[in-house]
Formats: C-alpha cells, structure tokens, sequence
C-alpha cells in the first residue's frame, strides 16, 4: 500500500514543482517587490481602471462568442464527416494561431481593417478559431453513433438530437475551449495596440505601459493583481460548470466520422471553403507581398544585420521540440491528478494550472528575473525560453485532455483495479489510450504555442540566437523593401510548417494504443 | 496558524539569503574571467556574429556571450531588477529617455574609457557611469515618388505641417510605447517650448494626424512606399541609406527623403553593471565597443552612427544620409523630471 501512495505523491509532485517554482514563485516575488512600493491615493486613477476592467472583459467576452460562431461550422464538418482533405482543412486553420500579431497587423492595416472595434473582434477571432475546432472536434467525433441513432429511432429530429444529445456531451469540450479563447483575448496586447487605434486598451496593455515605459511598477503590480483576479473569477466559474456538467459515458476509441452524403455535402464544402476562404484573405496579403521579389532566395543566404534565417527554423525546431515534450509530460500527468479526485483542491489545482494563459507577460517575465537566480542561475539561458513556452502550454494539453478522462466511467477503472491491476496499470491500460488522443492535440498546441513564441520569451534575457518569430521582428525592425519582403517569406515559411507539423502530428500512430 | 508561521519561516530564510548573497561589496578584480556576458536590446543582439567579438576574445582571452533583453525599456528594468545579481557584466543599449532611471538606481558603475577623447563633448555622460557608443537621429521620412506624383511640396518645417492638407499625411508613434515617438514628442517640446507645444499637437490631432504604436506600423503599414496612407513618417535620419542598402536592385537615390525639422539626436549608451565580478574586464570590453575598428562595424549592421569620430563611414551612408544641421538634444536629467507628466499632457490631448 505504501509503495502505491509514494507512487501517487511522485505523481502529484511533478506538475506542483513545475507550476510553483516556474509560475508562482516569480509571481510572488516580482507583485511583493511591486505592491511593497505602493502608495495608495492619486485621485482619478480608479475611474480610468475601472474603465480599462470594463474593456478588457467585455471585449473578451464578445471575442470569444464571436470566435465560437464563426468557429462551428468548420468544427461540425470537420468532427461529423470524414472527407478528401479534412485533415489539410484543421491544419489550414491552425495557422494563424501562430503568426506574429505585427505580421497580422500589417496585413489588416493593408486591407483597411484597423482603427476600430471590429477590427480587434476580427483579429481576435482570426487568432483563435483553431483553439474552438480542435478543442472541440476531438471530443464531437468520438461520440457514441449509438447515442445519436437511439435518439432518432426514437423520433427526435436532427435539431432535437443535436440539442438533447450532442450538446450536452459537448459541453466539457466547449467550455475548455471558451475558457482558453477567454484568456487569450482577456490578455490581448499586440491586436488592441496595433489594431484599436489608442482608443481601447486592454489591462495587458496598461501594465506594459506602466510596467516598461513609466517604470511605475507598484501600479503596474496592482493592475497585475486586478487582472489575476479577473482571470481567476472566469476559471473558477469555468471549473464549476465543468464538474457540474462533466457526463461519464464510453467514448469510442477510433473516430465516428462518416463520409457526407446527399445536402450534407453541400453543407460541408460551403462550411469548409467558406472558412478557410475568410482565413485566406488576410493570408493571402502576405503570401502575396512574400512573392513579389526574390525574398525566398534570400533567406537562403546569411544576412549580416539579422543573422542566418536557416539556423533560426532550427533553432525554433528545437525549442519547440522541448516545450511540447516538457508540457505534455507535465499536463498529461495534471489532468491524471485533477480526474483523480474530485472537489475543492483538485479544483484549485486546476485553475492554478490555467492562470499563467491570463497572467501578463510582462510580470511573468519580470519575475522570471528577480526569481530564478537560485538554487542555478536560469537566467539568460536557452532553457528558460522552452520552459516559458511550456508555462502557456501546459493549460491546453490538460485542457483538452481532462474532458476526456472525465468521461471514462470510473466503473471501467475499477473493474480493471478488482481484477488486480496496479493503479499505473490502470492507466496504462484504461486511461492512457482513450487519452492519448486528446493529448496529441495538446501536444500540437504545444508545438505551435513554442514555434509562435508565445508567452514571456519578450521580456526575459536570452541567448542572441534568432528564432523565426524574433528573425521576423529584426527584419520589421529596419527599412528597406528586402527586409519587409524578406519578413513576410519568413511567415510564410512559419506558416506553411506550423501546417506541416499539425499535419504530420494529426496522422501520427502509437504502437498498441491504435490509430486515430 | 501552523500555515502562517511556515510561511514566516520561509520569508526569513529567503530574506537571509538575500542579504547573503547581494551585501557584499564589490572587490576588485583578481583574474580574468573566461567569459563576459552583454545584455543587448533584441536589435543590437540581432547584429551580433561570431567575428563581432572575436578580435576583442583574441586580444584578452575573454569570451563575449550576448544575451538578447527586449527593447530598450525592458532591458532597463531587467538591469534594474536584477541589481542585486546581475544578468550580465555590461549593459549596451540605454538612451537618454531611459537613463536617468538607471542611474537613480546606481545600476553602473563609474568608467572612463580610454577612448572617450574621440567623441563629441556633447554625446559624453558627465559622470562617466556610462558610455556613449553610437547615435541616431529621429526624423521625420518622407516618400519621394508619392511627392513627385502629387506635384506636392515636401513640408519644410513643423508649421507647415499644421495645415489641413499635410496633417492628415502624417504618422507618427505613439510616445507611451515607442522610443521614436517619444523622441519626436520631445523635440517638439523643445521647438514649441512647455507653453506652446500642446497647441501644435492639437491642431495636428484636429486636422486629422495618425498616431501608431510603434515603429514597424508606421514604416510597413502607414507610409505610402509600403501600400499604406502616409507618405510622411516618423523614422530615422539612416532608414533612407538602409532602404538602398536593403533594396532588391540598389538605386542611384535613395527612395526616400529626411525632412530636416523636428528630428532629435538620440544617443546609445554602454556601461559596466554594478554587481558585476570583472569590473576591469568588463570596463575593456566597453573600450572594444569604442575602438575604432568595432566602431567602423556599426553603421551597416545597426545602421546608427559611430560615436567615435575616427571611425570612418561607408560610401551609401555617405550618400544617402541627411545628417540635420539642428537635432534636438535634451538632457537625461531634464527627460527623466518631466517625461511622465508631459507623456500624460500629450495623451489627454491625443486621447481626447
């Protein structure tokens, strides 16, 4: 019995270690050093933060209904139908998760879509569309059919069935999707700069403000604060409802996509060309402008100003290979211990799991730099640029894999245990294979959230070595025709093989545990 | 309670630590080390090479590792952050809207380097905490063929732009979030003066000027010779020589033209950091910086000028660059007392 419990405290104890030493302790470090500082007073001050709370939640809020609505069509082709390139079609709508805000940004200036609240709404829906379809396509095409055919025998419609069946299985899957497209949009910095024209300003972009440019950091750390409790008001609603709404029932292990027949195919080529074709538009201006000189060739050769655009893919490779390694090893193991027990504390474990998506950038960076002198110094080293990827990452590899393993019926595991399992071999067997694909899907977040740079990587010391992302920042950096044409070659090339990851990762089989 | 007094334990712990390992005061250097490190804004890192240092790693044995900190506020507050046990032995890349926050915060330590008789007076730091290794001047950009096909004249100072046809041909970046902009907001300060410079912003705003978040919006999506609206932007004195340098066929002349008004000198600072344990390496590695060999380097890599007044400048620099006969200098002393206030004025007007 003991041999079980140190096992099960071994467990616990990687994704705590990771989250508090990586997260919570800068956290506390950099908001004490900020708060200590803090004077409270200067009237007028609460009016404007109250303003600028009120902006960053209700334009996150719109943000993430507009991306579910743009988002289900291709989500409901894609997870109900299995047709020629469905798999090219998930990958194409990946791709712009992982562009550079500024890339985007010149691309929507040049079609004339900047200066206004729709064009953050079009921005933030652009980004995020991938987080909604394969969140929740994961989950959708591995409903039972003899769910959906029991209901029609019974003489439902296929509304009914969709409203009285499929949603309410969908609902995990939904929620974790809308509780990330809120984070992401919640934090929004680059799109309400760029595209909001000074009018709008989110929380994130008032801390950097106060934070880097008027080195006000007892303000910037208050705002922090407001903006972690924002966060984790929407995630502790989100967890409530998840466990409320969580319905055990077998999911099947191989997908239930079946081929379109009749108006269905209407229906999926108007869903999917008609996505994909809004997608391509502001990809299609840079595409375009990456074509009109020799920009390709040129990436081929050393540039002396921004360094070797060939090094730099491979140096994105491989930070991309850690992170995703590091975060599916840390978020699978998560989402075990929060499936593991149900109530308050797993809860909690959970929702701190989830904070570093809606925590700024800036203060964790920051607190990168005071925090992780000791016990080695990680600072200015390679490795802290995949452990920041890994820090956002985590959340989508637990968030797309603990609707699933809430939904093995606890009396599969059980049976498994009363036959004599051990509770590794439990999961070995019961849990790991209805998960890993789940887990696929976080890992190709991974992969993508490293190869975007997301995360703190701006504001924290690290090895000169270039990275597509910051070679595509050095050559925004400086005039001249070769350096943008050559900026948008290299987008395109970030572009075409954040498809080709996601593609090859989609097709991916392990061994004994089948293909998906 | 059992909770509390751990958690109190802890913070003690911590605190000794702390004072531990950041009390100590700074002793002289003994040995060399093997290798210094040098925390650079991204865009200097960007430039960085394996035959940048190699002659400085040659002549003393010492290895330079540079780490890439962001843009120049981040670096500021990285250096400041980490005063107790620096990042790096150096620090490149402070200007003078950044600098007296530094040295409020005694991030440097004092050097003269043996090379400072070759810059200008005006470029030196008084109190020699930092040194100059290279300046730039902001300056307003304008399109030529844009100019040529509108059969418009090229505005020659700051009250022409104030007319209804020329504002709204204007970007500019915003001075919260861009070091241009904030340099383009001081030199207006300084031709205005404190009383009138608000007014002249005003009238820009009424008639219609667009204000951005930062550099690359303006250059690759505002100005006309990138498909935007404005064939007037707020840019550098060297992007014209960058824009023959980086063009597919090199022209005759450059595309673009420096407007000679409103432009202010913006100076690029390296110094020795506070905590670090190789001072006197440290302070050579600074010298290197300054030697004209490096300083020759400067201009067709980070496309700035050479502080270092021996150092020779490269043919298309020489060609294309506008260097203004007046820019704007104003004192980090003078930025730092007035910066936040004035940032606050200009965006209850912009803002507005």
């Amino acid at each position: 019995m003991s041999r079980v419990r140190w096992g099960w405290v071994a467990v616990v104890a990687v994704p705590t270690l990771f989250i508090g030493y990586f997260f919570i302790y800068p956290l506390l470090r950099i908001l004490s050093l900020g708060l200590s500082e803090l004077s409270v007073g200067s009237s007028g001050l609460e009016a404007r933060l109250l303003r600028v709370g009120w902006f960053t939640l209700w334009q996150a809020t719109v943000s993430t209904i507009l991306t579910f609505l743009f988002a289900a069509p291709l989500t409901w082709a894609v997870s109900t139908y299995e047709f020629r390139g469905r798999r090219l079609a998930l990958a194409m709508a990946t791709v712009p998760f992982v562009l550079p805000t500024v890339v985007v940004g010149t691309a929507f200036v040049a079609l004339g879509w900047s200066e206004s609240i729709g064009a953050i709404f079009a921005a933030h829906v652009f980004f995020n569309v991938a987080v909604v379809v394969r969140t929740v396509s994961t989950l959708w095409s591995r409903i039972d059919p003899k769910l959906v055919e029991a209901a029609r025998v019974l003489g439902a419609s296929g509304g009914q069935v969709f409203r009285k069946v499929t949603l309410p299985l969908l609902r995990p899957a939904l929620a974790a999707a809308a509780s990330i497209v809120f984070l992401f949009t919640f934090t929004s910095f680059g799109v309400v700069l760029i595209l909001g024209g000074f009018r709008y300003a989110t929380l994130e972009v008032e801390i950097y403000r106060q934070a880097v440019t008027l080195f006000d950091l007892p303000l910037a750390a208050s705002l922090a604060v407001i903006q972690l409790i924002g966060v984790t008001a929407a995630l502790y609603w989100y967890s409530r409802y998840q466990e409320r709404t969580a319905v055990s029932w077998t999911l099947d292990s191989g997908a239930n996509r079946r081929r379109p027949k009749g108006p269905a195919r209407a229906g999926v080529l108007v869903a999917v060309l008609g996505t994909l074709g809004l997608l391509a538009v502001p990809l299609g201006v840079l595409v375009s402008r990456s074509f009109s000189g020799d920009f390709y060739a040129a990436l081929l050769s050393d540039d002396r100003v921004v360094g070797n655009p060939i090094s730099a893919v491979g140096n994105s490779l491989a930070f991309a290979l850690v992170a995703m390694v590091l975060a599916t090893f840390v978020g699978v193991i998560a989402a075990t211990v929060i499936t593991a027990r149900s109530g308050g504390l797993s809860r909690w474990f959970d929702l701190t799991l989830m904070l570093p998506l809606g925590t700024s950038a800036v203060t964790i960076g920051f607190g990168f730099i005071i925090a992780l002198d000791w016990p080695v110094d990680l600072r200015g080293s390679a490795w802290l640029v995949p452990i920041a990827h890994a820090l956002v990452a985590v959340p989508f590899v637990v968030r797309s894999t603990v609707p699933t393993l809430r939904s093995v019926s606890p009396e599969t595991r059980e049976a498994a245990a009363v036959l004599g399992a051990s509770p590794f071999r439990v999961w070995r067997h019961v849990d790991l294979p209805i998960v890993s694909r789940a887990a696929l899907v976080g890992a190709g977040f991974a992969f993508v959230i490293s190869l975007g740079e997301f995360g703190a990587t701006s504001f924290v010391a690290r090895p000169s070595s270039a990275t597509i992302p910051t070679m595509i920042f050095r050559l925004l950096s400086r005039p001249g025709a070769t350096s943008f044409g050559m900026a948008m070659a290299m987008s395109v090339v970030l572009a075409a093989l954040t498809a080709g990851v996601i593609l090859a990762i989609d097709r991916a089989r392990f061994g004994d545990l089948g293909s998906f | 309670m059992r909770h509390i007094r751990t958690l109190g334990a802890l913070t003690v712990a911590l605190t000794m630590f702390c004072t531990a390992c950041g009390g100590e005061e700074p002793a002289e250097q003994t040995e060399a080390p093997e290798t210094l490190k040098l925390l650079a804004h991204d865009s200097f890192a960007g430039g960085v090479d394996e035959a940048t240092f190699a002659a400085f790693t040659e002549e003393t044995g010492i290895a330079v590792e540079v780490l890439a900190g962001g843009d120049a506020g981040t670096l500021v507050n990285q250096a400041v952050l980490s005063k107790d046990n620096p990042i790096a032995d150096v620090l490149f890349g402070i200007d003078d809207t950044f600098l007296s926050r530094a040295l409020e915060e005694e991030v440097f330590r004092t050097h003269e380097s043996k090379h400072i008789d070759t810059v200008p007076d005006d470029l030196h730091d008084p109190g020699n905490r930092v040194t100059p290794i290279d300046y730039g001047d902001v300056c307003f950009n304008y399109d030529k063929a844009w100019f040529e096909d509108s059969r418009m004249v090229v505005p020659g100072d700051l009250d022409d732009l104030v007319a209804d046809r020329y504002a709204q041909l204007v970007t500019v970046e915003h001075p919260a979030t861009s070091s241009p902009g904030l340099a383009f907001m001081l030199a207006t300060i300084d031709l205005f003066g404190e009383d009138e410079w608000l007014d002249w912003w005003e009238t820009m705003r009424d008639a219609g000027i667009n204000v951005v978040p930062d550099w690359d919006t303006a250059y690759y999506a505002d100005f006309t010779r990138y498909g935007g609206d404005s064939p007037i932007v707020m840019s550098y004195a060297s992007s014209p020589p960058a824009e023959v340098f980086f063009a597919e066929e090199p022209p005759d002349e450059a595309p673009t033209g420096v407007i000679e008004a409103g432009c202010f000198r913006q100076v690029e600072y390296a110094g020795v950091l506070t905590g670090t344990s190789y001072p006197k390496s440290a302070g050579q590695l600074v010298d290197f910086m300054l030697s004209q060999d490096f300083q020759e380097g400067i201009p067709l890599t980070w496309f700035v000028f050479p502080a270092n007044q021996d150092a020779a400048l490269p043919p298309v620099f020489v060609d294309h660059t506008t260097i203004p006969a007046n820019p704007t200098r104003m004192s980090a002393v003078v930025i730092a007392e007035n910066r936040d206030r004035w940032i606050d004025e200009w965006i209850s007007v912009m803002e507005s």
